[in-house]
């Protein structure tokens, strides 16, 4: 394990997240708290650990970009973009509010530190090979980061851009897969089945790698090690849990779409403050 | 005053046209790149390909994702141009256009070749003929229909100063060149090619030259028509439109494309906003094309100058006399 990894600082961090994730969504009134809980780890790690990038100065040619192509899930990135300094976290108030710089779905024209606008599904992954190809093409060192859920991964265009990933060898691309295993009806695999996910991305051309998801430790080893790798794309399989630290969200497709109470949040306000850092395991 | 046509009998396809303006144009914009879906032969990419081979990225057989992948290279300060058919872009990738383009107003410029019924054989899968108006509907969005190989080449170079989304459409089959040197194309501006002051005929595209032929017919029988080249089909020149229809009377549009929502449509929005007056639409009247030689489609269809003077003596009979 990468010693520089202070994990306990991070667990402290996204436990903190999960808080404001619930809390903006109920107060929006709408929102998405199931795919922002399964992800937050992983955007922690991403944007307080691994990234190269540079709050004060967002459109920096060499920074990272990330993408969240399962833009639903953008509460969880909003936060982490605010902690991170590139708004404001006053702005975390207005959530879907009329005129406010942070939008149902990631809006790169309003929001500093999100790179493209995203909301349909299987979007956002072209986009970030489009980027991968540019850094590529001007030798500029930076990495791309896919974030893609496991429902959007039944949009026939994510394959598309797989396939196309592979054929370029585009190794400054990294794609991770929430795999949380729910998609809004019901389970993905009662919906359309996906396992064996990671063989279908082996079978593209990709190097695969597949971790716990809410394990911060592993998540930074696996990013480490997906940026040593060299001529092929990378996947990352994160088995996630949706609506990840608070107990009765975890695994319930009922909280796809919707926002807690103010009854709800209380509770999972309560039971976060009193999870050891990292949520429950 | 009308603008001076060419004098010469040549003819030429606009996709050969844009082949070749996009090299010239790449010469000393290294931000151009080029994007095919496996069509660099009918999209005329060819020579980009073998003078440009880094900047020639082959996307295969897949536009949704080669749209998303022009999105992501622009925001990397990249000019994309995007070719493949006008039925697959935008007909495959309008979720991607609109998220991914329109909506973040990227400089994505995605030009079709192939549009129209002049596909010929192929047939109607092949024929985009509504695409326009699916284009037009995006707000962002410049859309283009040069009407010869002059104007598509100025086109391009417009194009590659041109901040924002943009479509053009081309055509598979040769067409008359219309234009010299001397022209100026601008996007916005719809100029006049012929002064008239009984109808007014706004025409794009292949039907540029039709509308032409048929002023020609009409002069003959005493009727004095005034044939716009409305090439920019949005942002529509709003102020010729409305000169037209002031100094007119009556306006006929003509398109290779369904008479709902593409030049017709525009026109009609603006007149009827601005100077309502007599319109007769030509164009495909809701419905598809088929097999059959580019010539003779337009004839089935009545996308001929006999069709645009008959819809000009319909237009010019149903206004109102003082």
């Amino acid at each position: 394990m990468d010693p520089s990894v202070d994990v306990r600082a991070l667990e402290a961090r996204a436990r903190e997240f999960r808080k404001t994730i619930l809390k903006i969504i109920t107060r929006a009134g709408s929102g998405h708290p199931g795919g922002s809980l399964s992800a937050i780890d992983i955007l922690t790690v991403l944007y307080f650990h691994h990234m190269r990038h540079d709050p004060a100065n967002p459109t920096w040619p060499d920074r990272d970009r990330f993408v969240l192509s399962k833009g639903h899930g953008c509460p969880a990135w909003y936060v982490v973009l605010a902690e991170a300094g590139y708004f404001d976290p006053r702005h975390l108030q207005t959530l879907r509010e009329l005129n406010s710089i942070l939008q149902g779905h990631p809006d790169m024209t309003r929001t500093p530190g999100v790179d493209m606008s995203t909301g349909s599904l299987g979007l956002g992954f072209s986009a970030a090979i489009g980027m991968a190809m540019a850094g590529r093409l001007d030798g500029r060192p930076y990495r791309v980061y896919a974030m893609l859920g496991d429902g959007e991964s039944q949009e026939g265009a994510v394959w598309e851009g797989a396939l196309l990933a592979a054929h370029y060898g585009l190794d400054n691309l990294t794609a991770i897969t929430d795999r949380n295993g729910l998609q809004q009806t019901g389970r993905t695999e009662e919906r359309i089945r996906l396992d064996p996910l990671a063989d279908k991305w082996r079978a593209f051309g990709w190097d695969v790698q597949e971790i716990d998801g809410h394990d911060l430790a592993a998540i930074a080893g696996a990013l480490e090690r997906a940026g040593t790798v060299r001529g092929r794309p990378q996947a990352i399989i994160a088995r996630t849990v949706k609506g990840k630290g608070v107990s009765f969200l975890e695994g319930v497709v009922g909280f796809h779409g919707k926002a807690l109470t103010p009854a709800e949040l209380d509770r999972a306000l309560t039971e976060l403050d009193g999870a050891p850092a990292g949520g429950r395991r | 005053m009308a603008i001076r046509l060419a004098q010469t009998s040549a003819s030429q396809a606009t996709r050969d046209a844009y082949g070749e303006a996009l090299v010239a144009v790449a010469r000393n914009n290294p931000r151009i790149v080029a994007l095919t879906g496996d069509l660099r032969d009918s999209n005329r990419l060819e020579a980009f390909a073998a003078a440009y081979p880094d900047r020639f990225i082959e996307c295969g057989i897949a536009e949704q994702n080669m749209a998303g992948v022009a999105a992501g290279l622009a925001t990397c300060g990249k000019i994309p141009f995007v070719s493949s058919f006008a039925a697959f872009s935008p007909g495959r990738c309008y979720d991607q256009i609109r998220v991914l383009i329109a909506q973040p107003r990227l400089s994505v410029k995605l030009v079709s070749t192939h549009g129209g019924i002049t596909v010929g054989e192929d047939g109607m899968s092949a024929q985009a003929v509504e695409e326009l108006a699916m284009m037009r509907a995006l707000a962002n969005m410049t859309v283009l229909v040069p009407a010869d190989a002059v104007e598509t080449a100025q086109a391009i170079g417009a194009l590659t100063e041109h901040v924002g989304p943009a479509y053009m459409r081309l055509g598979r089959s040769a067409v008359p060149v219309l234009f010299d040197d001397g022209y100026r194309f601008a996007i916005g501006t719809a100029p006049v090619l012929r002064d008239g002051d009984d109808v007014a005929i706004a025409a794009c595209g292949v039907m540029v030259s039709r509308a032409l032929a048929a002023a020609d017919t009409l002069a003959a029988e005493g009727i004095s028509a005034r044939v716009l080249n409305c090439s920019t089909l949005k942002p529509l020149d709003a102020s010729a439109i409305v000169a037209a229809a002031r100094e007119t009377g009556a306006i006929v549009t003509a398109e290779e494309h369904t008479v709902y929502g593409g030049l017709g449509g525009a026109v009609c929005e603006v007149a009827a906003a601005h100077h309502p007056v007599p319109v007769e639409r030509v164009g495909l009247q809701d419905c598809y094309g088929e097999s059959g030689s580019p010539e003779a489609l337009l004839e089935k269809y009545g996308l001929t100058a006999a069709a645009i003077a008959s819809a000009a003596r319909r237009a010019v009979s149903r206004k109102t006399r003082p």
